[in-house]
């Protein structure tokens, strides 16, 4: 390997990589057939997304009508089938996930952030079990749900409150981290100025450190309500039911949720299910979709750079 | 102050809760199951007289779906990565990363009905020929090792970035190519926050249960040819979750059991995570 290196030609090598792109002067083949297998294993990521969403879209574009939105689950009428149980009890979870989840969250990411003394064992102790916490399967919180609902007394798991809570506790700790981030992302020189001015601790978290990260703080936690969305693990444990026929009515009312039908629909052998099942992954690919372009929206918009 | 340490201890209690729901139940099954069969029997079949509890074919299933989708995985997410950090202008990577978190933002449910609706009947079965059943354990482990791509690459791609620029412009003063300074010092130099990221992606595969609860099968198989069906642990708590479980029945406490032992995998593999982290973080 000794020769390779002297017969590479030094000119322009000791610039850093951002000044200089992939079109660099480094024709030898090897070189050439690394990069070539970089950037395939790039393209093969994108070109499996490009394949899902198409064969997804063509799958299910026939479904795409009125009685899709408006119908609920049938077995008897399969190519009436609908989802409308399942879009309005995923909305339900949403807002209640996020009702749940949010103010926890952001009020223990600023204790750890603003007040928490970081050489204390119970302090150092939050922060690993969060990193922890960030990589549990999402299925064992649905089992962790089970055990707390009949710790609360409910002999119904398959509750709006039930995957609300399972979901609250999935995505609470992706919600610390990325507001602990965006709170940091704010200067010292803002918090001392405030502090200078004879502004309490407290005061200065809630008027100058808070309001700045917000922006962030949205971005994070509407990526995690987009995730929450699509999980259908944890709901699955507490037995959320399929063959719902009404329109869930409150955090105690029983519900199905969007990915919880796409999972039933794709576990039958009837085609009819199947065409149905593509076009529910399209409205559900769709409401992801949104919401992870209000995310950036905000994120561009509203960010401030400091 | 105190209501914002109150919500910090969530964590905390949320860990213990975890551990306190898993192992109550868990407790009870190990009453009536021998914690020795458990480990050592080679024969599934908690719903069938006679009932037999060995969780063995379990975990190896786990284990093939999970190498599959590694395999798939680390080659192809570090490849994107070192793609991204050494080799893409600013430009670029502001556009690639996009796509790679709308990949990683893909439920898993929607990448389970693509194994059963694309890549068994499509890829494997008419491309490249192969004789396999409608559930099996490659074509989840495919899907598996796409749906874990963006989270080798993007972590990955965090260590390379944070190797200093000196390292690098050291190496092309003495005459390496882009590729030599990839391979043999960004590379070294970022190996234990790789080496994070592979296994926090593990982590992730071991706990996945939409794609292999859609696509692995329904059957505890003690195989290791990976075109035949075979149940995985969470595999088996996606199917018996669905059914009829009154608290305290056997069945229920199965569920516990299984889930316990998928908590404590996971918990070791993401402290080991944890700490190649920590180590890594360290270094510059």
């Amino acid at each position: 390997m000794a020769t390779t290196q002297l017969e590479t030609p030094p000119r322009d090598a000791a610039l850093p990589p951002p000044l200089e792109t992939g079109k660099s002067h480094e024709r030898n083949r090897r070189s050439l057939l690394f990069l070539v297998s970089l950037w395939c294993s790039l393209a093969f990521g994108i070109l499996v997304l490009l394949v899902l969403i198409v064969s997804t879209a063509i799958d299910g574009a026939d479904r795409l009508d009125s009685n899709l939105f408006t119908q609920y689950a049938s077995q008897l009428r399969e190519d009436e089938t609908g989802i409308r149980a399942g879009i309005l009890g995923s909305l339900w979870l949403m807002v209640t996930t996020a009702l749940m989840s949010v103010p926890l969250g952001i009020a223990a990411a600023l204790y750890l952030e603003e007040f928490a003394d970081p050489t204390r064992w119970y302090n150092k102790l939050i922060e690993v079990n969060l990193q922890n916490l960030a990589a549990v399967p999402s299925v064992i919180y649905g089992l962790l749900a089970v055990g707390l609902m009949a710790l609360g007394g409910f002999r119904q798991t398959s509750l709006v409150i039930g995957g609300a809570l399972a979901l609250s506790l999935l995505i609470l700790p992706v919600i610390i981290i990325t507001t602990r981030e965006s709170v940091r992302a704010v200067p010292r020189e803002i918090r001392e100025g405030s502090l200078a001015l004879g502004a309490t601790l407290w005061q200065t978290t809630w008027r100058q450190s808070l309001p700045s990260a917000i922006p962030g703080i949205a971005t994070g936690t509407i990526l995690a309500l987009s995730r929450a969305i699509g999980e259908a693990a944890p709901l699955l444990l507490l037995g959320v039911a399929i063959g719902i026929r009404f329109d869930p009515n409150g955090i105690l009312s029983q519900f199905t949720a969007l990915p919880i039908q796409i999972f039933s629909m794709t576990s039958m052998s009837q085609d009819e299910f199947q065409t149905a099942a593509a076009a529910a992954i399209i409205v559900l690919l769709v409401m992801i979709l949104v919401l992870n372009g209000l995310a950036i929206y905000i994120r561009n918009r509203f960010q401030r750079r400091w | 102050m105190a209501l914002l340490r109150a919500a910090a201890f969530v964590s905390i209690f949320t860990t213990i809760g975890i551990v306190v729901s898993l192992v109550l139940p868990a407790v009870d099954f190990f009453r009536e199951v021998s914690i020795v069969e458990f480990f050592t029997s080679s024969d599934w079949s908690p719903n069938l007289e006679p009932q037999s509890f060995g969780v063995l074919p379990l975990v190896t299933a786990t284990l093939m779906v999970t190498a599959i989708g590694l395999l798939v995985a680390v080659p192809l997410g570090l490849g994107a990565a070192m793609y991204l950090s050494e080799y893409a202008s600013t430009r670029v990577r502001a556009r690639l990363k996009p796509v790679l978190e709308l990949l990683a933002g893909i439920p898993s449910v929607v990448f389970g009905f693509f194994a059963l609706t694309f890549v068994t009947p499509i890829l494997l079965q008419k491309i490249l020929r192969l004789e396999v059943g409608f559930t099996n354990a490659l074509s989840a482990g495919i899907v598996l090792g796409v749906m874990i791509i963006p989270t080798i690459a993007s972590l990955s791609e965090d260590a390379m970035s944070a190797v200093p620029q000196a390292l690098r412009q050291g190496s092309f003063a003495m005459g390496a190519n882009r590729m030599q300074t990839t391979l043999r010092v960004v590379f070294p130099a970022a190996i234990s926050g790789i080496a994070a990221a592979v296994v926090l992606g593990l982590s992730r595969a071991i706990g996945e249960t939409m794609i292999v609860a859609l696509a692995a099968g329904g059957q505890p198989n003690l195989s290791v040819d990976p075109r035949e069906d075979m149940q995985t642990m969470t595999g088996f708590i996606a199917a018996t979750a669905g059914g009829e479980n009154p608290v305290g029945s056997t069945s229920y406490n199965t569920l516990f059991a299984v889930g316990l032992l998928l908590f404590a995998m996971t918990l070791v593999i993401n402290v080991i995570s944890i700490a190649l982290v920590r180590r890594y973080r360290q270094v510059y």
